[in-house]
């Protein structure tokens, strides 16, 4: 089978001009939610407990909500999951309950046969430290990868890179805060995933473009990146289709549990190649990438290494 | 032209022999390196607990005062005012002919690390910077070593206590499923089983609800609850502040039953404390001695007579559970420093089986779906990246097995994510072969140009990912360090499988394809003929 028997050159650049438009609009709504809205913090940041709870027949979920007004605990937000007997009671940080499982057993006990399938407390030192270093983690990763990239690269398309990272991060954050999810350590673990992803991506790319700039004698930039998008195009649809469809088991099957990781896993597949074909190329050449002047950096160096190389014979006939 | 084996081949091989034998441990649950199962897949309580050692150092200071307390006394040099608190141990020498009985006497916990200040009679004792540090190390050091003591004795199964940063210690225990477990395993963990021998200040007790906290302070008392029976506290005890023995003298407890047939808690103590024990018991017959653990009272008996042999009693009203449980945390040792729980968090061992099948069945449902995917696209070449995807796995599973690294939720993620980066490696080398192909290479040469262009495009994503993933490690906590470590993993595997071992299996059977040269069979592609026109890829 063969998606695209022959390499038909597609003009990206000319399209990528609409698609950064399209993600321009799209960060700003996305900082806006952000703002606006905000995330709802889960427990592993925002400190408190969440109890996921099953009961054996159908969760009287007014009920609950009720008996714990009556047991004086403020904010308490309880709601389904997943299925009609399980449900998620939220308490927030506040009074620090010794013995919340003793506690809330007390509480549901008149309701029903149940289980406590999962009970997080987590004070609020926990999550600022948590913050600080999943945040610290995160700067240190993206600065390597930058300069890797910078290195084995050009600066500019560094730069580049890292904006589409950033570009899909944002966006995959938002999509948490759309689909109504908290803000937990699996959908850190997402965007982690995110990153490792999209760079990837784009780094097949900018490989392929490096390739056309070295080996084909020409200034036209956009015709580089446009031959190297397109020959890598089957590749890119193919990845990203295996990936998404890993993912999708992921959400179909995972149920409830993982839903923290697979849906924002999902549209980060979706953004991070659409990113690499239309967001960091176009974002490289903004920044000012110039062809002729690559190519003449190149023969200078080339005949910088030469220049040394004379000196060197010279040197050593001179000694011999 | 080439052999059948080739060293690409080989080395594909033994990581497949090698990752099968140490992945199958982990699925047949036959003797061998098994992977970890983390608390999110199999259930279980996860405590993270703060140490305080600011507390540990105060007692450190407290313990200091008391010893200095008996050698004064001993040598009968009159101090006044001997107290300690976080900032050292202070008192002010009454006679200054004691001066140099009092530096022979300082002399020893100088050697020790201590730096003493004095201004004419006052002397102020305190640790240096370096000695604090190292004693606050040395603190959490000691609770986990303690954690793990009276884990092993109350007989739980492979129990984790990790210190964690810098003053936190995480505790897991796989398997407490119910609330009364967990609730029994908590209170043992963070009891601090703290025993004091405290003298009860017999002269004052009595005026007792009259005195301010002022004045209690002034007379170098503190008052201490008794320990409720059944929860309920019933008044309190006046004693003297610095306690006449610390628990670290203890040697042995053991849960004994008294004339009642009621449950109590008998200990031992070395030597040194067994001579002050006696020695204090003999000088105030006639007088109440308090048994003070975790600062609540639980006893004050009157002193009969000089107890020699340096054991004792506590009685409380203990079920049998309370007083072995007890026991077990006085044996294993005072925990230096209080503990507070931080975090808490219980998975069901039925949520545990839950996810453990929900990431199965994702990640073997994904892999079938990417595996018929890859054939029915790239037809035998296709296939042979199938086999490399499984070595991956098993490969992965192997070397977490050996280091015994721990698999969490987030850690199937990784598996799942390096499902897909691996087979994006054969679906490059692919395209690249395609593309010679296209271009009328021969095979081989196809071959050899689609595996050189290839490896740098992959070589470069899969090193920044790896530096990432290092990162990750190196820096994150719990979930993240989890999530890294099966990327990290799993990069260097897939360039084992997915590059050096699908090109030896290319190497040893491109006879066979350069005889056939059926492209359709071996690549999915149409066969060269018909492509005469060249290609856009020039």
């Amino acid at each position: 089978m063969e998606l695209f028997k022959r390499v038909k050159i597609i003009n990206f650049m000319e399209y990528s001009k609409w698609g950064l438009a399209a993600s321009t609009l799209l960060v700003i709504a996305c900082l806006g939610l952000i703002f606006f809205k905000g995330f709802n913090l889960g427990v592993d940041f925002a400190g408190g407990s969440v109890a996921q709870v099953r009961f054996v027949k159908n969760a009287p979920i007014a009920k609950i909500r009720h008996a714990f007004n009556e047991a004086h605990f403020s904010g308490v937000q309880v709601s389904a999951f997943g299925s009609e007997q399980e449900v998620v009671i939220k308490i927030p940080v506040g009074k620090v309950h010794k013995d919340l499982s003793t506690e809330i057993t007390k509480i549901l006990k008149p309701l029903g046969q149940f289980e406590i399938r999962k009970l997080d407390s987590v004070g609020p030192k926990v999550g600022d430290e948590l913050k600080k270093k999943g945040v610290l983690s995160l700067v240190l990763a993206i600065l390597a990868m930058m300069l890797y990239v910078g290195v084995r690269y050009e600066w500019r398309f560094a730069l580049a890179s890292v904006i589409a990272l950033l570009h899909d991060s944002l966006i995959t954050a938002t999509s948490v805060i759309v689909f109504d999810i908290d803000l937990n350590l699996e959908v850190i673990a997402a965007i982690l995933t995110l990153i490792g992803y999209s760079i990837n991506d784009t780094i097949i790319i900018f490989d392929r473009i490096r390739e056309g700039m070295l080996t084909k004698r020409t200034n036209d930039l956009d015709y580089v990146i446009n031959e190297a998008i397109s020959s890598t195009l089957t590749r890119t649809l193919l990845t990203s289709l295996t990936v998404f469809f890993v993912l999708l088991v992921l959400y179909v099957f995972g149920s409830k549990i993982l839903v923290g990781f697979s849906l924002p896993m999902l549209i980060g597949t979706i953004v991070g190649t659409y990113s690499s074909i239309f967001i960091a190329p176009r974002v490289a050449v903004l920044l000012g990438f110039d062809l002729e002047r690559y190519h003449g950096n190149e023969l200078k160096k080339a005949k910088k290494k030469q220049e040394k190389e004379r000196l060197r014979r010279q040197y050593e006939h001179g000694r011999v | 032209m080439q052999r059948v084996f080739n060293t690409r081949l080989l080395a594909f091989i033994c990581a497949l022999i090698f990752g099968v034998g140490f992945a199958l441990p982990s699925f047949l649950q036959t003797k061998g390196p098994k992977i970890t199962l983390g608390l999110d897949l199999r259930g279980g309580l996860s405590l993270l607990l703060g140490v305080g050692v600011e507390e540990a150092l105060k007692t450190k200071y407290a313990s200091i005062a008391s010893s200095l307390d008996y050698a004064f006394k001993q040598q009968n040099i009159l101090v006044q005012d001997l107290h300690s608190s976080l900032q050292g141990v202070s008192f002010t020498l009454l006679d200054k002919d004691d001066e140099k009985n009092v530096d022979k006497i300082l002399e020893d916990l100088r050697k020790d690390g201590a730096e003493i200040f004095t201004t004419g009679n006052n002397y102020t004792l305190r640790l240096s910077f370096r000695k604090t540090q190292a004693y606050k190390q040395q603190t959490v050091v000691q609770v986990i070593s303690t954690i793990k003591n009276r884990l092993d004795q109350f007989g739980l199964a492979e129990p984790t206590v990790l210190q964690q940063g810098k003053d936190a210690v995480l505790v897991q225990l796989p398997g407490i499923n119910s609330i009364e477990e967990e609730q029994r395993a908590k209170n043992l963990i963070t009891k601090s089983a703290h025993l004091q021998m405290m003298a009860v200040d017999e002269e004052k007790n009595e005026y007792l609800d009259s005195l301010t906290d002022e004045e209690i302070k002034k007379l170098g008392d503190v008052v201490l609850p008794y320990a409720g029976r059944g929860g309920q506290a019933y008044g309190h005890l006046l004693l003297k502040a610095i306690p006449i023995l610390d628990g670290e003298m203890l040697t042995d407890a053991q849960v004994v039953y008294d004339k009642n047939n009621q449950p109590v808690v008998s200990f031992s103590l070395n030597s040194q404390g067994a001579k002050i024990f006696g020695d204090f018991s003999g000088e105030n017959v006639g007088k109440r001695m308090a048994v003070v653990l975790d600062h609540k009272v639980y006893s004050a008996p009157y002193i009969r007579e000089r107890i020699g042999g340096g054991s004792g009693q506590i009685s409380g009203d203990f079920t049998v559970a309370q007083a072995s449980d007890l026991a077990i945390a006085l044996r294993s040792g005072v925990l230096s420093a209080p503990l507070v729980v931080l975090e808490k968090r219980i998975i069901g061992p039925s949520l545990g089986a839950d996810s453990i099948k929900t990431s199965i069945v994702a990640l073997i449902g994904g892999f079938i779906l990417v595996m018929v995917f890859m054939i029915s696209y790239y037809a035998l070449a296709g296939v042979i990246a199938s086999v490399a995807l499984i070595v991956n796995l098993f490969l992965i599973i192997a070397v977490m097995a050996i280091f015994g690294a721990t698999l969490t939720l987030p850690g199937m993620a990784g598996i799942v994510l390096t499902v897909g980066m691996a087979v994006d490696a054969n679906i490059i080398i692919n395209e690249r072969i395609r593309e010679g192909l296209r271009r009328n290479e021969s095979i081989a040469q196809a071959l050899h140009s689609g595996y050189a262009n290839a490896s740098r495009a992959i070589f470069d994503s899969n090193l920044t990912s790896l530096i990432a993933s290092f990162l990750l490690y190196a820096y994150g906590t719990g979930s993240i360090k989890g999530f890294a470590l099966t990327t990290g993993i799993g990069i260097l595997a897939s360039i084992l499988t997915a590059i050096v071992g699908t090109q030896g299996f290319y190497q040893a059977i491109l006879p066979q394809i350069s005889r056939n040269k059926n492209l359709a069979l071996w690549f999915g592609v149409q066969s060269q003929v018909s492509q005469r026109g060249r290609s856009g890829a020039v």
